[in-house]
């Protein structure tokens, strides 16, 4: 029916699955990469130093004004034939996501620690705490709280963003799909529907769940 | 880079830029309207249609532009639905871009006040004055600043269009490295290109912010 039948002849539905975890292992591996990085220049775009400031700005705005698309194009073609290095699919993916994931994540760093009025610095010292107490016990845990669940809503996005990698010639999920799509060709002439139903639902499983969390923590704590 | 090579490639550009521009704008002319519709219906909680919009603004949030072409293009045509590149392009953004629309406008209507409409009322406005010169106004000022970060987001999404072999600027780009291998000037003129149309509406979200940034009006 529909050519859902398709996904569950031989293993096709073992390979489908397979593609997404292609697909998620490149989100975590940039998620890892990117939260870390993410925090240290969130940190410094908060910070005083005007140069440094200056220079993050035109870095970050730069990541995060072109499209993800266009970034994966820039290392994957751009880097490869300006430097003449051998970079794979993968490779590529996740030194784009990791740039764009620690953009997206110091603004969010630089956002949460502005939200952290003057007066908590304030009454912090004047109870007798050290810069570096008032640090650890007061603005660090407000900060915490605060970016957890927009970290996950982060990381939603990049599975989301993970889909691109199909247009390097990454095989994920809907590389898969094509796949099974061309060779059940004769016996299942409307696989299509069925495949891409299926990889629809998939994508939507995997981001909806960290959705729920997120929006649940949000409740939680704000 | 060649400068002869880029002189060459920048009709083709130019006319890519345009596809992106028309099919992003059209794109997001009808997500607001999805989004202005849907978010009324929230804000009044209308009855099952409530329900509807909700497993809309889920099921568009939580998957990939690119994934929503791929099924629109490739697997509904075996229902019986058929669309060609352009329409099934539109079509996609704005399935995309709605729930985003929709979910901006919701949280501008719920940011004004409720009392602001019950001293409406008291005052002798009926329903559609309240909303018309009470609300919505209100509601547009908080909504501008995530209205702009929607609009750039969308044009942005528009990248994938190539998946449906529509020749944009991405398109353009690797069809050009394909064919005669000059990939740094595609690459340079894709992100001027890209640069070109997306400055301006960072810059004029940023003047917008600073103009109309009154939230708390009335408080």
């Amino acid at each position: 029916m529909w050519g859902i039948e398709v996904i569950f002849k031989g293993r096709n539905l073992i390979r489908l699955l397979e593609g997404l975890g292609a697909a998620l292992e490149i989100s975590l591996i940039s998620v890892l990469i990117s939260i870390p990085i993410g925090i240290i220049l969130g940190v410094l775009m908060a910070g005083k130093n005007p140069v440094i400031k200056a220079v993050l700005r035109i870095y970050l705005d730069f990541i995060r004004i072109m499209p993800q698309l266009v970034l994966l194009f820039l290392v994957f073609f751009g880097t490869t034939k300006v430097w003449g290095w051998d970079l794979s699919g993968e490779v590529s993916s996740v030194i784009v996501f990791s740039m764009w994931g620690a953009a997206e994540m110091s603004d969010l760093v630089r956002g949460a620690l502005k939200a952290i009025p003057k007066h908590q610095y304030e009454s912090a010292q004047s109870l007798g705490f050290t810069p570096l107490q008032t640090k650890a016990y007061i603005i660090i845990p407000q900060c915490v709280r605060r970016l957890i669940p927009l970290s996950i809503n982060l990381i939603t996005r990049m599975i989301k963003t993970t889909s691109l990698v199909l247009m390097i010639g990454v095989v994920e999920v809907l590389k898969v799909a094509q796949q099974i799509i061309e060779a059940n060709r004769m016996t299942s002439p409307n696989a299509a529907f069925g495949v891409y139903l299926f990889v629809f639902v998939l994508y939507f499983a995997a981001c909806f769940i960290l959705s729920l969390i997120a929006r649940q923590l949000e409740r939680k704590w704000s | 880079m060649d400068t002869q090579v880029l002189q060459e490639y920048l009709p083709l550009f130019g006319e890519a830029a345009l596809l992106t521009v028309g099919l992003g704008a059209a794109g997001i002319a009808v997500s607001i309207v999805i989004g202005l519709v849907c978010s009324l219906v929230q804000y009044y909680k209308v009855p099952v249609a409530r329900r509807l919009v909700q497993i809309y603004i889920e099921l568009s949030r939580n998957t990939p532009l690119l994934i929503q072409l791929f099924f629109i293009y490739y697997g509904l045509p075996k229902l019986g639905i058929k669309t060609d590149p352009t329409a099934c392009g539109i079509a996609g953004l704005a399935f995309l871009g709605g729930s985003y629309m929709a979910e901006t406008f919701r949280s501008g209507l719920e940011a004004v006040d409720r009392v602001h409409s019950e001293s409406a009322f008291s005052l002798g406005l009926n329903r559609f004055q309240t909303f018309a010169y009470v609300i919505l106004p209100q509601a547009v000022s908080t909504s501008i600043p995530p209205f702009v970060a929607n609009v750039i987001f969308l044009l942005k999404e528009t990248s994938v269009f190539s998946a449906v072999s529509l020749m944009d600027l991405m398109f353009t780009a690797k069809d050009l490295i394909g064919l005669y291998y000059n990939t740094t000037e595609s690459l340079f003129l894709l992100v001027v290109f890209y640069l070109i149309i997306l400055l301006p509406v960072s810059l004029l979200g940023t003047l917008l912010e600073k103009k109309v940034g009154v939230p708390d009006v009335g408080d």
